[in-house]
């Protein structure tokens, strides 16, 4: 099963990476996922402040694997900068986005 | 309006549940489990008073996803397995479509005003004064209303002076827009089904999911199990719900057991054609004006609200009857199951003969969850054949008074005009135009504002799912 994870995970962790973009977000728009409202999720770019959204970036993935294990959580799950948060909703996202940006920051 | 609603998720992880169960042949020995399974986590939070609370409405909403109703229910010991064991050896299905959770409604507002800190305990006391039920009271400074005297008029609210009464709303009565949501003498919530229109709006707008639509889903499953051969009819919103695309979906469907899958976006095309034929003729014959006629909550409405209107509803049937027509002649020996995001379907399908069930999106979905299959992931397949993108576009409000204009000749006058969602305003506008002229002469009508991809049982949220339809039109 651990395999079946690593293949279908990202296509966005190998796509060229911006040095301007400090945070990855990706949601997973799996059909479980789907099923328990991760759709709402899709919706985060425009809720984005102005001022982080040159240092973001958002991608949509097919199926990441994380619902196969009850370890994870529930549905619907995001992964921000390789940190898998379950039960994700709009404002969870945005906290910790925050959260980053402001570490990101203090050790500049 | 869409809301991403944690009754909605409850009541689709008891689908995944019961459906994964019914699967593996282990409906009647798991079912009774279901309740705990949910509520066993160490960081399981009660909704109710306890966790045993929360099981019993577990249980009862159980019943309705077995596709039972639940009004007269009362827990006396019999364990689900009995319940399950009766729904795998009915045949077919009845109304009506809805139930009510009474035990939900009890943890909702008894009296519809309610007294806030603002009250001063003035000298004037207006509420007390004008109350015609002598309900309220002044008690230690403060005004008081007795719920058992209240009748919810409203003329505390309107007499304070320091608006410290305010007004709780029913969201049931509030959401249905035809008045058939009220309270019966024990305070539980009743449908009267003489004016029901079944737009689902109670079913979306309940905070406590007490609102429920009676699941069809083991019935299609143990068809599925006997052997039988099932056409399964999508309808043209179902493409928005999943980030996938047209042939995705179709590889998916097959993947689910359904031995042959038909686009309704198919029987869309017809419909707009006849509806097109059909509008030129009222035309000619002097009509001022002709309605959409394939929202089944919309004609529901005129039915039962706006008879004088019935003369200007086409007459051209829905596409879902086209598309089980066409089912019907291709795969004779199939049973035809549509699905889709809306509940109105669901009676439309009882009253249609070329349909033998109905299923909500939320049901797809969890059947795909339950088989583990993810949509987005799927073979993306040929198509067989292709409905237009305006067949396809029904389910966006404006699509199907735009396919059929795109069936006109380009000489023709049509001045088409939206009705996007039935609520009382536009029910009373409808009422005005039925005995004179409308605004325009094509009008369409969509019970659920947005279109069909904002139904009562959709799982995408409905901008999304816009997005998405779009792209396969």
């Amino acid at each position: 099963m651990k395999n079946a994870i690593s293949k279908k995970r990202p296509y966005g962790l190998f796509k060229e990476i911006d040095m301007n973009k400090q945070i990855e977000v990706i949601i997973c728009s799996g059909t479980a996922c789907y099923v328990m409202g991760g759709s709402e999720l899709l919706l985060l770019e425009e809720n984005l402040p102005e001022s982080w959204r040159d240092r973001v970036t958002i991608s949509g993935s097919p199926c990441l694997g994380f619902c196969r294990d009850r370890q994870h959580g529930k549905a619907p799950f995001v992964s921000v900068n390789g940190t898998t948060v379950p039960r994700a909703t709009i404002p969870v996202i945005l906290e910790l986005i925050g959260e980053l940006l402001e570490a990101h920051d203090a050790s500049q | 309006m869409h809301h991403n609603n944690n009754a909605a998720l409850v009541k689709r992880e008891l689908l995944i549940a019961l459906i994964s169960a019914m699967l593996d042949d282990r409906l009647e020995t798991d079912i009774d489990r279901i309740p705990y399974e949910m509520t066993s986590a160490p960081d399981y939070e009660p909704i109710r008073c306890c966790v045993q609370h929360d099981r019993q409405i577990l249980k009862t909403r159980l019943l309705a996803r077995l596709g039972f109703s639940v009004e007269d229910y009362s827990d006396d010991g019999t364990p689900l397995a009995v319940y399950a064991k009766q729904a795998l050896e009915r045949t077919g299905v009845t109304g009506p479509i809805l139930t009510v959770l009474d035990d939900a409604c009890n943890a909702c507002v008894k009296a519809r005003y309610l007294v806030t800190n603002a009250c001063q305990g003035c000298l004037a006391r207006p509420c007390m004064m004008n109350c015609p039920k002598k309900a309220v009271r002044v008690v230690d400074g403060r005004a008081v209303i007795d719920t058992d005297l209240c009748v919810s008029c409203g003329i505390c609210m309107r007499e304070c002076p320091y608006h410290a009464i305010i007004e709780v709303p029913v969201p049931c009565e509030r959401a249905c827009p035809v008045g058939a949501v009220s309270k019966d003498e024990q305070g539980k919530e009743r449908i009267d089904y003489s004016k029901c229109v079944f737009c689902g709006s109670c079913m979306r707008e309940c905070p406590f999911g007490a609102m429920m639509d009676k699941s069809q889903i083991i019935d299609v499953l143990r068809e599925k199990k006997q052997g039988k051969k099932i056409a399964v009819l999508f309808a043209p919103a179902v493409a928005g719900q999943f980030r996938a695309s047209l042939g995705q979906l179709f590889s998916a469907l097959g993947e689910a057991g359904f031995d042959a899958v038909f686009e309704v976006a198919l029987g869309a095309d017809i419909t707009a054609e006849k509806e097109a034929a059909e509008f030129l003729e009222r035309m000619e014959a002097g009509e001022p004006f002709m309605t959409t006629s394939c929202c089944p909550a919309y004609v529901e409405t005129v039915r039962k609200h706006i008879p004088t209107l019935a003369k200007r509803v086409s007459h051209t049937a829905t596409p879902m009857h086209y598309t089980a027509e066409l089912a019907a002649e291709e795969c004779p020996d199939h049973l035809r199951v549509f699905i889709g995001p809306c509940l109105a379907k669901r009676k439309e399908g009882l009253d249609d003969p070329l349909v033998d069930y109905v299923l909500s999106v939320e049901e797809l979905g969890a059947l795909f969850v339950a088989l583990g299959i993810d949509v987005s992931g799927m073979e993306d397949a040929p198509m067989q054949r292709n409905a237009s993108a305006s067949g396809r576009g029904f389910a966006l409000a404006g699509g199907v008074a735009g396919a059929v204009m795109a069936q006109l000749p380009s000489d023709s006058v049509c001045t088409p005009v939206l009705v996007d969602g039935l609520t009382s305003t536009t029910i009373k506008m409808l009422s005005r135009w039925a005995d004179g002229a409308a605004e325009g002469n094509l009008v369409e009508v969509m019970a659920c504002t947005g279109g069909c991809i904002a139904g009562p049982s959709v799982i995408a949220n409905p901008k999304v799912a816009a997005a998405q339809l779009r792209k396969g039109c």
